[in-house]
């Protein structure tokens, strides 16, 4: 186990590396090579390229990578070209911004993902399971953006109770609230459908193994067999549940922009239309990284929860 | 000459009294038949298709002219059956042109992807070593990115239009389909009945071709067809950041954003767009489910 946990830790460097090379290339994939973004148009030829070598655009590329590298390493993501702010000063209040959409959006996705998916499970091939299996698919299906727009027309336009859009007064919590409630509802949706399909499927496999019938045989009360089932089908609900969170947090530019949430979404957007190419550097590899980190560790709590893996560990240690 | 010794005769097969078991692919429609839902959904893309295809035969509006003093009408307006958008054009004929690019753009990258992915994970599943470590490691660190940053990623790097928007929709589906390809040409190529064939003396190409292809197709398809939804949302939204097509072309996702600001004035004619985005997605989904259960595939 220890060693499964150690190889999964290692298993992570070639990927954060590889992770890394892609960002660095991304302000190679624009159009115009990347220090033009820098300099002024009819700057003299003399004063340009005094500026390459200032950033170091003279070098090789390889050379160039291992430099960005050893400042990202320092905490150093570069400089925004049109706030002339460091980025990770731009990025991580953005990013705790999409963390409050995305937390508050897992949460609801999985109380109501669960709660679909287990009961469609119980319910197997009856309507009811059948019509919860047609929500699920309405929710992966939905255009997040699109239903946004929905919300905000009967919330806001028509009922006139939550705002459309923005964070409100930082000052009161009530406020904050009242503007988390429109793109958190949008966010979760598509997760709750997600986690809603895999939890009737992990729910439904474990229905019909012989432990269940076994347990309902020994007389065990319905709510005690159910303690058996969930335990069982934690794991993979816990890999789909991680995997989502991460998943959001790089999936709420749409949103953001439709609910104006000053989100890294939506930072990754502004700065794609001012071509402020650090940023937008930045931005993808804190929310990628962010994204492989919580692999790992979703990949480490699935173990640990994993009854298998227990007993695995059980049988190996009575050895 | 030698390989004619082998050309035995095939046993002369029963007439058949016991009825012969149905093939693979009759099962397959058998059990499609029985299912309504999936009959119906596949029914409603077609017919979105079909009027798709033949947008210019049915008679409808230029989905260009524009009309200061028609702009905003609400569905239902004569002439304008669906009403009109923030310009002033009919948007019943933006909606159908709009399809033909929504549409493309939603599928053209699966179908790219899943030959290019495809191919990647077969050869890499049947090959197995070296190559297999060298194609799934880096697939590995493009699937470490969430799909939707990665495809606002390249194409807003790339500057947007239609063609980035194909090209970073395409990359961001290659991982997933390799990945799937190369897990179900695993577990295919170390059955029995390769290992038989491999011992009979087939050539590689002959089993690649004749036992594990033929066993692979399916189920990549399978998976290939549920990304088709997924596509067509991510293609949508954008056209919708306005990174994917330029306006004045019609497309859902742009479409979408170019009438979000009427929402407060004419919210019906603002939300349609979508409905067509959520309708033709969920068909797809709903049809993707189908095929896997008639096809029996477990991925």
């Amino acid at each position: 186990m220890l060693l499964f946990a150690v190889k999964r830790l290692l298993y992570v460097l070639p990927i954060a590396l590889g992770v890394s090379v892609i960002c660095f290339m991304l302000v190679y994939l624009a159009p115009g090579d990347p220090a033009s973004a820098l300099i002024p148009d009819n700057t003299p030829p003399a004063i340009a390229a005094q500026i390459r070598e200032a950033y170091g655009f003279d070098k090789p590329v390889p050379v160039q990578y291992l430099r960005w590298l050893s400042r990202v390493l320092a905490g150093d993501l570069g400089t925004s070209t049109s706030t002339r702010r460091p980025v990770l000063s731009e990025v991580l209040p953005a990013m705790l911004n999409t963390f409050k959409l995305a937390g508050g959006a897992i949460l609801i996705a999985c109380i109501a993902g669960i709660a679909l998916g287990a009961a469609g499970a119980y319910r197997g091939g009856r309507l009811s399971d059948r019509a919860i299996g047609a929500v699920g698919i309405a929710g992966i299906s939905v255009p997040p953006y699109w239903l946004g727009m929905v919300l905000i027309v009967v919330f806001s336009v028509n009922l006139g109770i939550l705002p459309a859009t923005g964070m409100g007064e930082q000052q009161t919590l009530g406020d904050q609230l009242r503007h988390l409630v429109l793109p958190t509802l949008t966010l979760a949706v598509v997760p709750a459908g997600i986690i809603a399909r895999s939890v009737r499927s992990a729910v439904g496999e474990i229905l019909q193994q012989e432990f269940v019938q076994t347990l309902h045989a020994n007389g065990l009360p319905p709510a005690r067999v159910f303690l058996h089932v969930a335990r069982n089908a934690a794991p993979p609900a816990l890999a789909v549940l991680g995997l989502e969170f991460a998943r959001l947090l790089g999936g709420s530019i749409l949103v953001e922009t439709v609910f104006s949430w000053p989100g890294s979404g939506f930072l990754l957007n502004s700065a794609i239309f001012s071509r402020d190419l650090p940023v937008v550097q930045g931005t993808v590899l804190a929310l990628a990284m962010f994204f492989v980190v919580t692999n790992v560790i979703v990949d480490l709590l699935q173990m640990a929860f994993d009854p298998r893996f227990k007993r695995a560990r059980a049988a190996v240690a009575r050895r | 000459m030698t390989d004619r010794a082998l050309e035995l005769a095939a046993p002369e097969t029963p007439r058949s009294w016991v009825r012969r078991p149905a093939s693979y692919w009759g099962g397959v429609a058998t059990r499609l038949a029985r299912d309504p839902v999936t009959l119906i959904c596949a029914a409603i893309l077609l017919a979105i298709v079909l009027v798709v295809i033949f947008a210019p035969l049915i008679g409808l509006d230029d989905p260009y002219q524009q009309s200061v003093v028609r702009r905003l009408k609400p569905p239902g307006t004569p002439g304008h059956l669906l009403g009109t958008d923030e310009l002033g054009r009919d948007l019943l004929a933006r909606l159908v042109y709009g399809g033909r690019t929504s549409l493309l753009m939603g599928f053209l990258p699966v179908l790219i992807a899943t030959l290019v992915g495809g191919t990647l994970g077969i050869v890499a599943g049947y090959a197995g070593g070296l190559i297999n470590t060298a194609v799934m490691r880096t697939i590995d660190v493009f699937y470490a990115f969430p799909s939707v940053l990665l495809a606002v990623a390249i194409s807003g790097v790339l500057g947007g239009g239609v063609r980035n928007g194909l090209l970073a929709l395409t990359l961001v589906f290659i991982p997933s389909i390799a990945r799937v390809s190369e897990s179900i040409t695993m577990h295919v190529s170390t059955q029995d009945f390769v290992d038989a064939a491999r011992a009979t003396g087939a050539y590689p190409h002959q089993i690649l071709i004749g036992h594990v292809l033929k066993n692979v197709v399916a189920p990549i398809l399978v998976f290939a067809s549920s990304l088709i939804s997924i596509s067509i949302v991510i293609a949508a939204g954008l056209s919708f950041l306005g990174l994917g097509v330029a306006p004045p072309i019609p497309e859902w996702g742009l479409m979408l954003s170019t009438l979000r600001p009427a929402i407060y004035v004419a919210p019906l004619n603002a939300v349609l767009p979508g409905v067509m985005i959520f309708v033709t997605s969920m068909c797809f989904n709903m049809m993707s489910d189908g095929f896997r259960n008639a096809m029996d595939v477990k991925a």
